[in-house]
């Protein structure tokens, strides 16, 4: 069922935000083939009457009290950032500036 | 040698406690050791001889006490540390120095275990060889034109050529078990749930579990009791007993356990030393009074391909967060370049071919039109193994099943074949998706002279049974002595 295209390659790509190569895309394209048609496999057993299992273990949500509790100072968290400025993360522009 | 390698962790944390030995000598051995092989081996991406000496100081002057305390250990370059490089085996991490430690770090200290230093992976786990680390592969003690397994190659190479007697790998589907058959060592992934996953950095959420690595069943056992336990900070972590695990290891009787050998791991594609080998496990076995039978699990045959839905649909969600801006690399930032195109070129140049293979498929999976029929369905699938093992554990104890179906496979022999790399999981991977402990234990070497491993898989918190096996098999066979007749490294 599958047959992936490099166009559908360079859109997930895009999706993913990874600025592929030429070669990449093309590499891609035809190993992603080969992949989907094993894993495919899955469709041959799993009827739509077997639940989905999310969790291996059955999980509920875990709440604390809400109480202040030391935590990473703003030093700390902006350490390892490619760029900080006046205690915060310095990004590139995030909005188009014509 | 100096002999101080070759002792197991709890013979040398006997000494130390008996002071026969001080832990910084033993360190110093360890930190030699490294020295001398892992020029040629490649273990470890960073050694930290400062905090290791300081951390055997604090044991010698009785500072840190506990059944491992003085040992050291090799630690898998996923789980955070404090002041002392992380990379995950990734460009897109290298040189980031993190904040906080792990909670089975934080464990692991206060009990005094000495960490030696990081150990090479494939990258954010995702292989079988560690040779899609971006640091260079890790070569196997036994064959140094072999891979040692992965993703935890280097920490099962390091146990494996005594540049440490203990280890801890993550295993999402059998990165610990399966380097650790092919390096003739033991490896444990426990329950899912049953050790933090607070500080490891994140490959599939729902089936990455931290555990032990070591050159015998008892010290896994040691280890696992200190990392395991409830830990707040990790919602899905188990708030209940730690099972018996080392009562479980000191216990060689099984006879009356029920064995079920997995009818659908063996045959074509497994290779006659491995099945040898593994057959004779299993009588074994039956000699030292189990009860074995065969049992059919009819859908593992369809956790290779479920796994390979769920982890890189999981993969590529859990990795968006490497995204230039708060941590790790940053490329082409210009100053006129938006933060999407820097999003994009920084992911291009940090993550290496397998990962980008990975997120790629994830998200494919997860895409609108293709979900139900990819993802959905693998999680259909899930349910069936689950079903499998439920049904399998009606009339057995424990399952067992070779942990791959080959020994060490040479290196670049499989690395632009991603779906025979992916087969070096076959057997380790229904677990994983089950949520049940399994382990590998050595049981003898193929006719290739390599090791193989034995799997042993059990319920979900019954950890205890699969080290009770385990340690009837390294009893008989005495395979806690196999290293021995590894050739000295060059």
């Amino acid at each position: 069922m599958a047959a992936i295209t490099r166009t559908d390659v360079e859109h997930l790509a895009r999706l993913a935000r990874i600025a592929l190569t030429d070669s990449e895309l093309d590499a891609l394209a035809g190993q992603l083939d080969v992949i989907l048609d094993a894993v495919g496999r899955v469709q041959e057993v799993a009827a739509d009457d077997i639940p989905p299992t999310t969790h291996a273990v059955p999980v509920t949500n875990v709440l604390r009290p809400d109480e202040p509790v030391p935590c990473l100072t703003a030093e700390e968290a902006l350490a390892a950032a490619p760029a900080a400025e006046d205690q915060r993360f310095r990004v590139p522009r995030i909005l188009d500036l014509q | 040698m100096n002999d101080l390698l070759r002792c197991s962790a709890s013979a040398l944390a006997a000494r130390i406690a008996a002071r026969e030995v001080s832990a910084v000598e033993v360190t110093q051995a360890h930190l030699d050791r490294i020295e001398e092989v892992d020029g040629a081996v490649h273990a470890f991406l960073h050694v930290d001889a400062d905090n290791a000496l300081a951390t055997a100081a604090r044991v010698d002057a009785g500072e840190l006490t506990g059944p491992l305390a003085g040992v050291p250990l090799a630690l898998k370059d996923i789980v955070v540390t404090k002041g002392v490089p992380t990379t995950a085996g990734s460009r897109i991490l290298e040189g980031w120095i993190q904040p906080y430690d792990a909670t089975i770090v934080t464990r692991m200290r206060d009990a005094g275990i000495v960490i030696l230093g990081k150990t090479n992976m494939d990258e954010f786990a995702m292989g079988s060889s560690t040779e899609h680390s971006a640091f260079g592969p890790t070569h196997n003690p036994w064959d140094l034109t072999r891979t040692p397994g992965g993703s935890g190659g280097g920490t099962s190479a390091a146990i494996a050529s005594y540049q440490a007697p203990l280890g801890i790998g993550t295993d999402t589907g059998g990165s610990i078990r399966q380097p650790g058959a092919v390096t003739g060592t033991v490896g444990v992934k426990p329950t899912y749930g049953g050790v933090s996953r607070y500080g490891l950095v994140a490959f599939s959420s729902s089936l990455d579990q931290a555990g032990p690595c070591a050159r015998t069943v008892l010290d896994a056992a040691l280890l696992h009791s200190i990392i395991a336990g409830h830990d707040p900070m990790d919602s899905t972590s188990i708030d209940g007993p730690v099972p018996p695990v080392v009562e479980a290891a000191r216990t060689t009787d099984i006879s009356g356990m029920r064995i079920g050998v997995v009818k659908e791991f063996a045959g074509e594609g497994y290779q006659a030393g491995v099945t040898a080998r593994f057959d004779e496990a299993v009588a074994l076995l039956e000699t030292l009074g189990a009860k074995v039978v065969e049992v059919s699990c009819p859908h593992f045959g369809y956790a290779l391909p479920a796994y390979y839905l769920i982890a890189p649909s999981e993969a590529s969600s859990n990795l968006a967060r490497y995204d230039a801006m708060r941590y790790g690399l940053r490329v082409g930032d210009d100053g006129e370049a938006s933060a999407e195109e820097v999003m994009a070129v920084t992911r291009a140049a940090g993550f290496g071919t397998e990962v980008k293979r990975r997120v790629i498929l994830g998200t494919y999976a997860l895409s609108a039109g293709y979900y139900d029929a990819y993802y959905g369905q693998a999680q259909r699938v899930r349910t069936l193994i689950s079903r499998d093992f439920a049904a399998a554990f009606e009339s057995v104890d424990v399952l067992v099943s070779p942990t791959t179906p080959t020994t060490a496979f040479e290196l670049g022999s499989r690395v632009d074949d991603p779906m025979a790399m992916y087969l070096a999981d076959l057997c380790t991977i229904p677990s994983n998706l089950y949520g049940g402990p399994a382990l590998s234990v050595p049981c003898g070497l193929a006719e290739d002279g390599l090791p193989v491993g034995l799997q042993v898989m059990a319920p979900v918190q019954a950890d205890e049974r699969m080290y009770r096996v385990a340690a009837a098999v390294e009893a008989a066979l005495g395979t806690d002595q196999l290293l021995e007749q590894a050739p000295e490294i060059p």
